[in-house]
């Protein structure tokens, strides 16, 4: 009976009994901590000794990249919106930060990358909140220009050479007590600036109410498109930090860094309880939800997966903690 | 698909539903309702917001699924599983929001449900539209047309039961009396309508009986004769508060308005404002302290005139002076930094509906730029929970504004400006849609703020507001104002003939006069 | 007081001008399209005079693959719905294709091709019912089947390999009857059209558009969402596995890798005046929006543009046009 989908129509019979589906509703990073332990210990038990703290290192160091890209997908996303730019801005500030450090040093060079991404920012901003330009569009049009950029710059620094910074191989890649990164001291002070600024700042109100109703919002005195400026500015600074820390990470740099990890990024926010369609979510399920592809992609890796596998079970995770997120959050 | 014979069931009734029982979450929509609905008669449903009408409704043809309860059509047990199928038995529902798809054209949305197109014409002649285009888009006419034109599509393939919900709440005067018409004579042929509507005078008019729910069960079936509606009231408040609410619905006399006029500059000026198509010079003066009110049939330049007002369109010519101070607003923030907040009509433009009932009331707080940052979050649950005590929302489902009924989502839209402290309100049709109790304390609140130096700009399609609540009126007609006067003169008869642009003492048309006349009777 | 009713404006224009004006009025963006797609040409005479008949044979052949992928995607679109799976569904349906048509006679490779586009709709039909059944966003469910179509494309061909029935590719080589009417351009027509107008006109077709313009209204309607959804994801489908073979054709192999095709779908769409928010717009601007998007390429080439330029070109012209397309929408809602 398919016609049960259309939105007028939600009367079935629920799948998991009420009073529970309430009480996860409200607390919808429980079952996602359940399934991160499921592949935690799935992966122990497939590879045993394997989840030490050098394992643990390693997982936090590829995650935390991975969650502030989607810290980015998570606020354009509460918007309604969606930055599909932050994998190329993010390389471009890798890319940037490795070619500029030698010459000038590492500080200037960043500030040159972060410079070159709120530029790129502003004019996504411009686009989508001024001339009203779907996100979706708007954000993949700029990946466009901005690798076409990126590449054209590639050619003409050529002999210069790409070196990325020992600060930023500290930083992201070496580790405290040999199971803390380094990477730490960035990611938590600014995770909880998200976390704190989305429920308890004026900014992050208006992020959560332009998602539901843009229409209300302007009626109640806001600009929307002075909010939408500053998100795309702020989501494309986020995608600069990640793209120094995968530079780091990785230690090399070039226009293509970070391209694969920009449908994790999607995925994660969307994991982790984000709506798609804007004003529903948070990012505390965003961060657990870059763990769990994290430690799932190491779990598939072990397994011995041949890539193709791989891809498919990706796929199918995805859609799986989609729906089951869906069935639980949904309205009886 | 059609029967033109209406077979008489053994017992009796064509629709018959018993034991209805539907759950959204933890909120039990419907608890025991039944519905029991014989050929030729016009059925009324009847209740509070948040009795169940809807869901019922939505029940009924198929939207929705009960969790308990039965179906009878005819005496056969059916379970209808869409809109669709629900046609097929011969029960058609006309929505609140039309059932018309606006990016096909009218005739498109024809052939989308297999309407023939003779019968839906003639129907549409009959309901007083004169000249239709089945080539528009649905998306290009106003709504009071679409409700019309869906109220035709389903009446034209002659259905056993037509659903009709909340059909006049946004027509014209003129329409309502063809659509009344109409319904009324559905009867003759056997067929039966199943009427919901919060106004009691059309109830009185058109109805045989009146089931009447009562928080999602059915409290009573009324047959519909005089005073019936005394006794409707009463079933659909409930015994406690009938009788203290009934005190109140009298016309309180209206306070001697304009005692401050002439200190201060006016709050509200406008000169001679045009816009857009439908307004073209209105005039008029609000001052501190009143309720001013605006009467007018639909599209008659009132909703260009509130988008001017609250910024969120520009005026061609003209001027609208705050203060006595020049203002021309470019957005919604421009006239709220002036004091001047609007309450729409449709509550989906108002609410954040998947947040909380204290975000949506904090929500023009966090506005402007420099209110981005750190919010204080005690001071902020201060300001929230006196709105909220003041306008006595029902906060048992404050998680999420969806959750609450109809009546409560408009208070809410009405609480963020209060938790601000308001200076001048424009509201559009506030009380739409809304059941009478909810309806009785908006009055009040809008009295209270007069009496407390803000001043209120109300539009209403309900003409018997203006008594009860306002201290002038202008009435608007085709784009400009054609009368003023206090709110004492402003009788009902008074009104229709102003905003039928007929001068005053002249006749009214003879079947308006007489629908006055009778409002009258009622009233007193 | 009602619109209709309402004296306002000139009663007198008769049903044809009325239709005329009907017709305008929807087809402006599709009707400035054409003229931008003819300026255009005439703009790549001047930039290259000896621009001629050979070219735009082959800028039409290479703009067979990109055009069927923005058709898949209008469809998907047009329901209120998005495919970001285009570019893997390609991917996979072209490797199963060159791997199938090695050594394979031409009337075998007859079935062959009927089995690619079977296939298509059998993975529009799973991408169809995996949004209803779940009732997860149509942009989440995609998203996570690019990953899986993508996935099986690498399990059926791990490189690029394969090969391609030769009356495939004449199919979309050379001229047709005059020089300047391109083979490719004259099968694309055909396919699309011959799905497409019947569809157009059905209920099915009706359906489609009703439940992207508003799917509660469509409901009430009495259209079965689901099922409407689910036909809508299979057409994607079928013209995705089209693009697929196109892709073989054209280049004589099969390549796993998913090429451009999602980026340059959606962007086709877009140009081609389908609203993303569901239920307007029609498959020719799509079509128009590909070849003017191939042109202006063509031309960056020929004024012996870098090539990295040129993407940089091409994607900064997307932006202006969807934002001037934009600008237009909002002025024309705001005067409303």
């Amino acid at each position: 009976m398919s016609s049960s989908t259309a939105t007028a129509n939600r009367g079935r019979g629920p799948l998991v009994p009420l009073g529970a589906r309430m009480w996860i509703r409200e607390r919808p990073l429980v079952p996602l901590l359940f399934l991160l332990l499921g592949l935690i210990v799935t992966l122990e038990l497939v590879r045993p000794g394997i989840v030490n703290a050098t394992w643990l290192a390693n997982t936090i160091k590829f995650a935390i990249p991975l969650a502030i890209l989607a810290a980015a997908q998570t606020l354009a996303m509460l918007t309604g919106g969606i930055d599909l730019s932050v994998a190329a801005v993010a390389s471009m500030a890798a890319y940037l930060v490795a070619t500029q450090a030698p010459v000038h040093g590492p500080l200037v060079a960043v500030l040159i990358a972060f410079g070159a991404a709120a530029l790129v920012g502003l004019v996504n901003g411009i686009g989508i909140g001024v001339f009203r330009v779907h996100p979706l569009i708007m954000t993949l049009a700029m990946t466009l220009v901005v690798g076409g950029v990126v590449t054209v710059y590639m050619l003409s620094v050529v002999t210069s050479g790409v070196r990325v910074p020992a600060e930023l191989n500290w930083l992201s890649q070496q580790t405290a007590f040999g199971f803390l990164p380094h990477s730490l001291l960035l990611f938590v002070p600014l995770a909880a600036l998200i976390l704190l600024g989305l429920r308890r700042s004026g900014y992050g109100r208006l992020l959560y109410a332009l998602g539901d109703n843009e229409t209300a919002a302007r009626l109640s005195g806001v600009r929307v498109w002075q909010v939408l400026i500053a998100l795309y500015i702020v989501t494309a600074l986020l995608a600069a930090v990640a793209g120094m820390l995968f530079a780091g990470l990785l230690n090399t740099a070039s226009a293509q860094l970070v391209n694969g990890f920009l449908l994790p990024s999607v995925a994660a926010a969307v994991i982790g309880g984000t709506s798609i369609f804007g004003g529903r979510g948070g990012y505390a399920g965003s961060i657990v939800g870059a763990v769990i592809l994290t430690v799932l992609s190491t779990l598939l890796q072990v397994l011995g997966m041949q890539e193709a596998v791989r891809q498919i079970l990706y796929g199918a995770i995805i859609l799986a903690v989609a729906a089951a997120y869906t069935r639980i959050t949904e309205d009886g | 698909m059609t029967t033109e014979q209406v077979v008489q069931p053994a017992n009796g009734l064509l629709l018959e539903a018993t034991g209805i029982a539907k759950r959204y979450g933890a909120v039990h929509a419907l608890r025991d309702a039944s519905l029991s609905v014989l050929p030729g008669e016009v059925h009324a449903l009847m209740g509070a917001n948040g009795a169940g009408k809807s869901t019922l409704v939505k029940i009924l043809t198929g939207a929705v699924h009960p969790d308990a309860g039965v179906i009878r059509v005819r005496g056969e047990v059916r379970e209808v599983h869409s809109p669709a199928e629900a046609r097929r038995t011969g029960l058609v529902s006309v929505y609140q929001e039309p059932a018309m798809v606006p990016d096909l054209t009218v005739g498109d949305n024809l052939r989308l449900t297999g309407t023939p197109l003779e019968p839906f014409l003639e129907m549409v002649a009959e309901l007083g539209i004169g000249k239709l285009d089945l080539r528009r888009y649905a998306r290009e006419l106003p709504l009071a047309v679409l409700r019309v034109l869906d109220l035709a599509r389903a009446l034209a393939i002659k259905p056993d039961v037509v659903l009709l919900d909340e059909m006049t709440a946004a027509l014209p005067a003129d329409l309502t009396e063809k659509v009344l018409e109409v319904v009324g004579r559905q009867r003759e042929s056997g067929r039966s309508v199943i009427f919901i509507s919060h106004r009691l005078l059309e109830i009185a008019a058109l109805c045989d009986r009146a089931t009447v729910l009562r928080d999602g069960e059915t409290v009573g079936v009324v047959d519909v004769t005089a005073g019936a509606e005394q006794r409707i009231v009463e079933l659909m408040l409930g015994p406690v508060e009938g009788e203290g609410d009934s005190a109140t619905e009298r016309p309180r006399t209206a306070p001697a308005g304009g005692a401050r006029e002439d200190e201060a500059p006016a709050r509200l000026s406008v000169r001679k404002l045009a816009a857009g198509t439908h307004l073209h010079d209105v005039s008029f003066e609000l001052h501190a302290g009143e309720v001013l009110g605006l009467a007018a049939l639909e599209g008659q330049g009132q909703d260009e005139l509130f988008d001017v007002l609250s910024g969120a369109a520009r005026p061609t010519s003209g001027e609208v002076r705050v203060d006595g101070k020049s203002a021309r607003f470019s957005h919604p923030a421009d006239a709220i930094r002036r004091g001047i907040v609007l309450v729409p009509a449709d509550r989906a433009l108002g609410l954040l509906a998947q947040r909380s009932v204290r975000e949506n009331i904090a929500l023009p707080a966090s506005a402007p730029p420099r209110r981005w940052g750190p919010i204080d979050m005690s001071g902020e649950q201060q300001r929230v929970q006196l709105a909220i005590e003041r306008l006595q929302i029902d906060t048992r489902a404050q998680s999420e504004v969806q959750r609450l009924s109809g009546g409560n989502q408009q208070k809410v839209t009405i609480a963020r400006w209060i938790a601000g402290g308001v200076r001048t309100l424009l509201c559009f049709d506030p009380t739409r849609g809304i059941d009478i109790r909810t309806k009785r304390q908006i009055y009040q609140l809008l009295r209270d703020l007069a009496e407390g130096g803000a001043a209120v700009l109300l539009y209403t399609s309900e003409l018997d507001e203006i008594q009860r609540v306002c201290n002038r009126t202008v009435v608007i007609y085709r784009g400009r104002v054609v009368e003023e006067m206090p709110a004492a003169e402003a009788d009902e008869p008074t009104l229709l003939r102003a905003a039928y642009g007929m001068p005053r003492g002249s006749q009214l048309p003879k079947q308006l006069a007489a629908e006055a006349a009778a409002r009258a009777e009622v009233a007193t | 007081m009602t619109a209709v009713a309402r004296p306002s404006g000139p009663l007198r224009d008769t049903r044809l001008m009325a239709a005329l004006a009907n017709a305008m009025r929807q087809d402006t963006w599709t009707i400035a399209l054409v003229l931008l797609l003819v300026a255009l040409l005439v703009l790549t005479r001047l930039i290259n005079p000896n621009y001629g008949p050979f070219n735009v044979t082959s800028l039409a052949m290479a703009a067979l693959p990109v055009a069927l992928a923005a058709v898949a995607q209008a469809i998907a679109v047009i329901s209120g719905g998005i495919d970001l799976s285009i570019g893997s569904v390609m991917a996979l349906t072209s490797v199963t294709a060159a791997t199938l048509f090695v050594g394979a006679s031409p009337e075998l490779s007859v079935g062959i091709v009927l089995a690619i586009l079977l296939m298509g709709v059998v993975i529009g039909l799973i991408n169809g019912s995996l949004i209803v059944l779940t009732r997860v966003p149509d942009i989440v469910v995609t998203l996570a089947m690019l990953f899986v179509w993508g996935g099986a494309a690498l399990l059926v061909l791990n490189r690029p390999g394969g090969a391609v029935t030769p009356w495939l590719r004449e199919l979309m080589t050379g001229s047709l009857l005059i020089d300047w009417l391109p083979r490719a351009l004259v099968l694309l027509l055909t396919v699309v059209g011959l799905v497409w107008i019947p569809l157009r006109r059905s209920t099915l077709g009706l359906s489609i558009y009703a439940i992207g313009s508003n799917r509660l209204a469509a409901f009430r309607s009495g259209v079965n969402v689901g099922r409407t959804r689910i036909a809508a994801y299979a057409f994607t489908g079928l013209f995705a596995a089209a693009g697929g073979l196109a892709l073989t054709a054209a280049t004589g192999i099969g390549s796993p890798i998913p090429g451009p095709y999602l980026l340059l779908s959606v962007a086709a769409v877009v140009l081609g005046g389908v609203s993303l928010a569901g239920g307007q717009g029609g498959l020719l601007g799509p079509i128009i929006a590909v070849f003017i998007l191939a042109l202006i390429r063509a031309d960056l080439t020929f004024l012996g543009v870098n090539p990295n330029y040129a993407e940089v070109i091409q994607g900064a012209i997307m932006v202006l046009v969807v934002m001037f397309g934009a600008y237009v929408t909002l002025r024309r809602r705001r005067r409303a």
